[in-house]
């Protein structure tokens, strides 16, 4: 069954490494439905965000492929309620609508938007939330006329208490010495 | 001594400062380099410069085209464990490397290709001989990097052989512009052991070790199968001892041949499309299947929804990604085979499976009076693959190393040699890559001095490399080639006669007179059409202390069995065209 899924993956801050993992989603056609590359909470360490509609079995296999990719740490995928997750929306109105009817006004109360700019010509209100709602505003504001509408990628957090990645960081590191350790021993005895 | 020659021999003391071009030689020669294949360009003409200062150190070979650089060096790797080095120019040099890189990306061949690339104030503007060599080598890449500047060199290169060679072997792709090339450095040589976002190899999971021994220690009938997992991590001889105490039965891949003697008493064949009748349907017979550094290849598998279902399943697999990919396994074991087949035969009992072993005998009686026979001593006046192949065998006492193109001569390469040592059977796996044999077979005799390499190729294939003849004769290089010709596309032609009502759409191909063109080149060769003239003639092709091209002509429509047609479960392996529905 095909469902929205969340893929995070932490990795190196690399030239050219997005384009490697986007070309995993296309090699299998599935459709990235968006996309958001930040920082972490771990220094200089990188963070993707990645949302896709499609069947667990494909998303359990892209995230192994992304994580086999060199500079990548680690890749993790989530549901929707595993996940708290926001995304942005801004609108641009024109400003003669907000004063001809106070209707304007109220649903951007109801919705709990804001203004970020007013002049003569334009507003610009600015939503947080998930899809369905920056669309429900959207939809609302459609008779007003809408001269632009733009809605940012998801950014998510997961609900456990640390960012996922520092618990096997730790682990990761003395694997990594570990490994280092034989590589070296390996050449010397060449 | 030339001002250039004594500038050279100071710069060979450390800590000097040299080019990005020498130091591109020297950090090669510091990763044990000894070869290259090569074709020289405008954009990697500074590093050309640089190796003719060290021709002494570094041997490289002029291949006739980039695409037989790739190929020759992926021969070398595999025959040798070594990693490959190519080293081309930017564009269409570049460009012609892709086949090969993705031919060795499939079948985890470790590969560092060096790529020149045009300014790095050019990048970008469609210069001369500009391609997006990075862009375009990505999905077929274990990893890649452009550089540029001059600092950036040693240690991408020690980063570019490490990846290379850990893990799960595979390509990377240097790109190297020309100003750094140009640029200078103070050189500066250290190897790379570890990489903070790269796990080359997981350690051993203690309580799926365990598992797994209960597993072999209960099954009434288990069967291992392994690819060239075994090969890579050097687990020959943990294979064996474990085989041998658990009294297993173990076929082998097409990748996995050698890795096991073909003789051991507990080696049932080859798996796979044209592989053995035993290993085939026993794979849905058996209670234990025991996957060892293999990927449960579509070829291997036939229908999956028809695939070993009765068994149990364990895999052992050093890359995460493959794990539960396309078979789900009872117990994962995540790791390298050599390690984790040592440390599972001191948990496992020691066992005979007679009776189980015997049902692998009497299957392979069956394949011997309704295939083996009749491909080995045929009815028809025309000469067999099968007998060709298991001709050089017997001359070449099982020891030569046996390279094969891709299609019908593949497979009966596969089928009818026989191997006494491990890295002796080289040929393209996953990709399939049609031209891939006489490149192949250079970079294996370049890496195997001492032991004959022979290639069986069929008309169609020699076709694709056949300017390498070139490199082959400038290199006195005794390859053995064996062409068999059967005057067609032979794979898809047996194909069009099984499956297309022998509609044979544009699988006859017309071929020059071979020996005449091997003649062209210098390069000694005979025709042979007649049973009675093959021995000699083989043996006058081993005898020869250079290189020798035989072309053996064969019965045009021959077939390759047994076959699982595509698609098929692999119970219903046919053994004979009769057999097609």
């Amino acid at each position: 069954m095909k469902q929205e899924y969340i893929i995070s993956a932490y990795s190196e801050n690399h030239i050219g490494l997005l384009n490697r993992i986007t070309i995993i989603f296309t090699r299998r056609k599935v459709n990235i439905e968006s996309i958001t590359a930040s920082v972490s909470a771990i220094e200089g360490i990188s963070k993707l965000t990645i949302v896709v509609n499609d069947e667990k079995e494909k998303v359990v296999n892209i995230t192994k492929q992304i994580e086999k990719q060199v500079e990548v740490l680690k890749a993790f995928y989530h549901t929707n309620d595993e996940m708290i997750f926001q995304e942005i929306a801004l609108y641009k109105v024109p400003t003669q609508a907000l004063m001809e009817t106070n209707q304007l006004e109220k649903l951007i109360r109801q919705h709990n938007a804001r203004i970020l700019e007013i002049t003569p010509e334009y507003t610009v209100i600015e939503k947080t939330g998930h899809k369905e709602e920056t669309q429900e505003l959207f939809n609302g504001l459609v008779e007003y006329g809408v001269l632009q509408f733009i809605r940012s990628g998801r950014v998510a957090i997961t609900r456990s208490p640390i960012e996922k990645l520092s618990e096997f960081l730790k682990e990761r590191d003395a694997l990594l010495e570990k490994i280092e350790s034989r590589g070296k021993l390996r050449s010397a005895r060449k | 001594m030339t001002a250039k020659e004594k500038e050279t021999r100071k710069s060979k003391q450390q800590d000097v400062e040299i080019t990005g071009s020498e130091a591109v030689i020297r950090s090669l020669i510091e990763e044990g380099t000894e070869i290259i294949f090569g074709y020289p360009g405008g954009a990697i003409m500074p590093v050309y410069d640089a190796l003719y200062d060290y021709r002494n150190v570094l041997r490289h070979i002029l291949t006739r085209h980039e695409q037989g650089a790739v190929h020759a060096a992926q021969g070398y790797a595999r025959a040798t464990g070594k990693t490959g080095v190519c080293l081309v120019t930017s564009g269409p040099g570049a460009t012609n490397l892709i086949t090969g890189i993705a031919d060795a990306m499939i079948d985890s061949t470790p590969l560092v290709c060096i790529t020149g690339q045009v300014a790095s104030h050019l990048l970008g503007s469609d210069a001369f001989q500009e391609s997006d060599v990075i862009g375009i080598s990505m999905p077929v890449t274990k990893w890649n990097f452009q550089i540029t500047s001059a600092e950036e060199i040693p240690s991408t290169i020690a980063k570019a052989f490490y990846i290379a060679a850990s893990g799960r072997p595979g390509p990377v792709l240097i790109d190297i512009t020309k100003d750094a090339q140009f640029g200078r450095l103070k050189y500066k040589y250290a190897k790379c052991h570890k990489i903070r976002s790269y796990i080359p190899e997981f350690p051993v999971n203690k309580e799926k070790l365990s598992q797994a021994a209960e597993l072999i220690n209960n099954a009434k009938k288990p069967f291992l199968i392994f690819g060239q997992g075994v090969i890579l991590s050097g687990a020959e001889m943990e294979l064996q001892h474990f085989i041998e105490k658990t009294g297993i039965p173990a076929a082998w891949t097409l990748l996995g041949l050698s890795g096991l003697i073909t003789d051991h008493p507990l080696n049932v064949g080859m798996l796979g499309m044209h592989g053995n009748y035993g290993p085939n349907i026993k794979t849905n017979e058996c209670d234990l299947l025991i996957a060892v550094g293999m990927r449960f290849d579509d070829r291997v598998t036939g229908n999956l929804n028809t695939y070993a279902k009765q068994a149990k399943i364990i895999h052992i697999e050093i890359d995460p990604a493959e794990i539960n990919k396309i078979i789900k396994a009872d117990v994962a074991l995540l790791g390298d085979a050599k390690r984790i087949l040592r440390l599972l035969r001191l948990l496992v009992g020691k066992k005979k499976h007679t009776a189980w072993l015997k049902e692998f005998k009497q299957a392979h009686e069956v394949e011997m009076k309704k295939v083996i026979k009749s491909d080995l001593n045929p009815a028809n006046p025309g000469l067999s693959m099968a007998e060709i192949v298991n001709k050089v065998a017997d001359l070449t006492h099982n020891t030569a190393v046996v390279v094969s193109d891709v299609g019908q001569n593949q497979m009966a390469a596969a089928r009818y040699s026989k191997f006494t040592s491990s890295r002796s059977h080289i040929t393209s796996g996953g990709l399939g890559t049609m031209g891939f044999g006489l490149p192949a077979a250079m970079g294996a005799k370049f890496g195997n001095k001492d032991r004959e390499v022979v290639l069986f190729v069929g008309d169609g294939g020699m076709q694709m490399t056949i300017q390498e003849l070139g490199t082959i004769a400038q290199e006195n290089l005794p390859v053995k080639i064996v062409i068999m010709n059967n005057r067609f596309l032979g794979m898809v032609r047996q194909w069009q006669e099984l499956f297309f009502e022998k509609r044979y759409s544009f699988t006859e191909i017309f071929s020059p007179d071979f020996v005449k063109v091997a003649d062209a080149y210098g390069i000694p060769g005979q025709l042979v059409k007649e049973r009675e003239k093959l021995e000699e003639a083989l043996q006058t092709m081993l005898d020869a202390k250079g290189p020798y091209l035989l072309e053996i002509m064969v019965e045009k429509e021959d077939n390759i069995f047994p076959m699982v047609p595509s698609g098929a479960s692999v119970s219903d392996i046919l053994l004979c065209a009769d057999d097609v529905k």
